[in-house]
């Protein structure tokens, strides 16, 4: 098609949107290589949805450039639509129409034929273990199906580029595997996927590439092992059972370990970066706990995964801006920065 | 990317004309089989308008006097009226729910015709409001009323009570779109439908109202097309309210109709 040349599936320059007073996007810059996952991670009201909305002709941007599988996502809209498929936070499926009608619908407004349109339908249906319920109405489907039939919608028109705003969210762990198979396999086939999630370990999991978003702004780009180092080396973690003595805990280790240590006030549980001190550290911080009499549970020395990442570079935790629409939500951690 | 790519990829002005009329039909039929596997949506439609007659016909309508006529046949044009009227919310929540569920965002990502989801949408609810209007002219018959002008005025009054409908749908079709929440959407058709239906000639004669609620009742859209289609089914003077409903639907399309393609393209 028109990548011969091996360009980026998506290119973005700083793009810039502002809704009102709210500059939901403050100048993103992302190259996605074909044939790859990039993950867009970032807490509620980042800009991620705005991105992949303005990627996917929903939305005109305030400045800067977008361009998917070579096509201008503002001036040459209709190519991009011919190579995008788009699936959403909802399951934006006709939930009265059967799981094959829905797919017949979107074959059709691709302009198949009425049995290109059917033998799609089956096949998708057949693809995503939604064969056996290809006649039944789409409201009488778990979330989980409805999510794969969502995802199968969005690839009826054989698309090159997939954008997926946060595919797993509000699924159950299992669905939730499932759904990251169905990705792995779409990307073995040679789809260059966007992903948005707030789940880290999704990103982890999924993308080669991760770009951190916080505020409309890049605050960090790169593999999930790369921003894995930047979160400072390993993690020692505890519990701290009695809430009154959360502060005492801090205030102890802060000192021995240098570094800034978070903690939950609600859950109790308390993390500190350590470098590459590793066991040393975790020596330093049991003494200095029991130096202070604080009881502790679950004491360990641990790799730092991405939700560390986050709070080192954000400073609070990827789920910490709730939303309506009954969103899973961790506790609360806060920053204590030193002793409290 | 060059122009000449593009220029390639951009299909003719007569495929894309074909597409939008294919793509209309598409979502019309979608739209229509959506309406039939609802049971809220037909008993919305069939027995609200079967509820209104009997209550209007055999409760209310002892009381009401209607000069030198039955009362039925005066009610039978009203309750056509107030029912298309009230048959557009299922336009407004409709879209709203498609809005919500990101089922407008899926469509407005795909290569189809951009026209062809709000054209589709008033395409099968005019489907709809004709169905309607033939199920209460039914019901009219059933408990004594009666077309007295002849079969083409009759005729005339059902199209006219289609077209009406439609253009109510054009104004639902705006604010389903522009409030995008369910019940918001609701709740506002209620505040607009409601005034619009009771305060005008569909189930009173407006001279039994107050001088200050006659000026309203007397000129707006709802009770010119009511008694526009009142003549036709009953027979009467029909000229003026006739003009007066034809501006009064062109005045309607000519804002609605614009303003629900525009909030179509920024939905969000």
């Amino acid at each position: 098609m028109s990548l011969a040349n091996g360009g980026p599936a998506i290119l973005v320059e700083g793009l810039t949107k502002s809704f009102g007073q709210v500059h939901a996007l403050r100048g993103i810059d992302l190259a996605v290589p074909q044939g790859t996952v990039l993950g867009l991670l970032g807490p509620n009201g980042a800009g991620k949805t705005t991105a992949v909305r303005i990627l996917t002709t929903l939305l005109l941007p305030d400045g800067g450039r977008a361009v998917v599988e070579g096509y201008d996502v503002v001036r040459e809209a209709a190519a991009v639509r011919r190579s995008i498929g788009l699936a959403g936070q909802s399951a934006a499926i006709q939930e009265e129409l059967t799981g094959r009608e829905n797919l017949e619908l979107v074959g059709r407004l691709y302009h198949l034929s009425w049995p290109t349109a059917r033998s799609r339908a089956l096949e998708l249906l057949e693809q995503f273990g939604l064969a056996d319920a290809a006649n039944r109405a789409a409201k009488t489907y778990s979330g989980g199906m409805q999510r794969r039939l969502d995802l199968a919608a969005s690839l009826v028109g054989q698309p090159r580029v997939l954008f997926l705003d946060e595919p797993t969210t509000g699924l159950d762990p299992r669905s939730r595997l499932g759904m990251w198979d169905i990705i792995r396999s779409l990307v073995a086939d040679g789809t260059t996927i966007l992903l948005t999630t707030q789940y880290l370990d999704e990103a982890d999991e999924l993308a080669d590439q991760i770009v951190v978003v916080d505020r409309g702004v890049v605050i960090a780009a790169g593999t999930a092992e790369e921003l894995k180092s930047r979160a400072g080396g390993d993690v020692v973690e505890f519990t701290v059972p009695d809430r009154g003595r959360i502060a005492d805990a801090v205030a102890a280790i802060a000192t021995t370990v240098g570094g800034a240590p978070h903690a939950d006030y609600e859950t109790g549980l308390i993390s500190v970066g350590v470098g590459g001190r590793g066991s040393d550290a975790l020596v330093e911080v049991v003494r200095s706990l029991d130096g202070a009499r604080v009881v502790t549970r679950g004491l360990a020395l641990r790799r730092p995964s991405l939700d560390d990442v986050f709070l080192t570079l954000t400073g609070h935790a990827a789920e910490e801006e709730d939303q309506s629409g009954g969103r899973r939500r961790r506790g609360r951690r806060r920053q204590v920065a030193g002793a409290s | 990317m060059t122009a000449a790519v593009s220029v390639a990829l951009t299909p003719s002005l007569r495929v894309r004309l074909g597409w939008a009329v294919t793509d209309t039909l598409t979502i019309t039929r979608r739209n229509l089989i959506v309406w039939m596997r609802v049971p809220a949506y037909l008993v919305f439609t069939l027995v609200q308008p079967v509820i209104f007659v009997v209550l209007f016909r055999y409760v209310f309508g002892g009381a009401i006097p209607v000069a030198g006529g039955r009362y039925v046949d005066f009610l039978m044009p009203g309750i056509i009226g107030q029912t298309v009227a009230f048959g557009s919310f299922a336009t407004a929540i409709a879209l709203a729910q498609e809005l919500k569920k990101g089922v407008i965002d899926r469509l407005r990502s795909m290569p189809m015709a951009r026209s062809a989801v709000l054209a589709g949408r008033l395409v099968a609810d005019t489907g709809r409001m004709f169905i309607t209007v033939l199920v209460i002219i039914a019901v009219g018959y059933a408990v004594g009323f009666r077309f007295s002008n002849g079969v083409l005025p009759a005729l005339a009054m059902v199209l006219l009570a289609t077209v009406f409908g439609l253009a109510i749908c054009c104004i639902s079709a705006f604010t389903g779109l522009a409030i995008g929440d369910e019940e918001s959407v609701q709740a506002f058709g209620l505040i607009w439908v409601f005034p619009l239906t009771f305060i005008s000639s569909a189930f009173v004669p407006i001279a039994t109202m107050p001088g200050w609620l006659q000026a309203f009742a007397k000129n707006q859209p709802v009770t010119n097309v009511i008694d526009t289609m009142r003549a036709m089914a009953i027979g009467g003077p029909i000229e003026t309210n006739l003009l007066k409903s034809i501006a009064w639907l062109v005045v309607i399309f000519a804002v609605f109709v614009p303003l629900a393609i525009r909030a179509y393209r920024r939905a969000s």
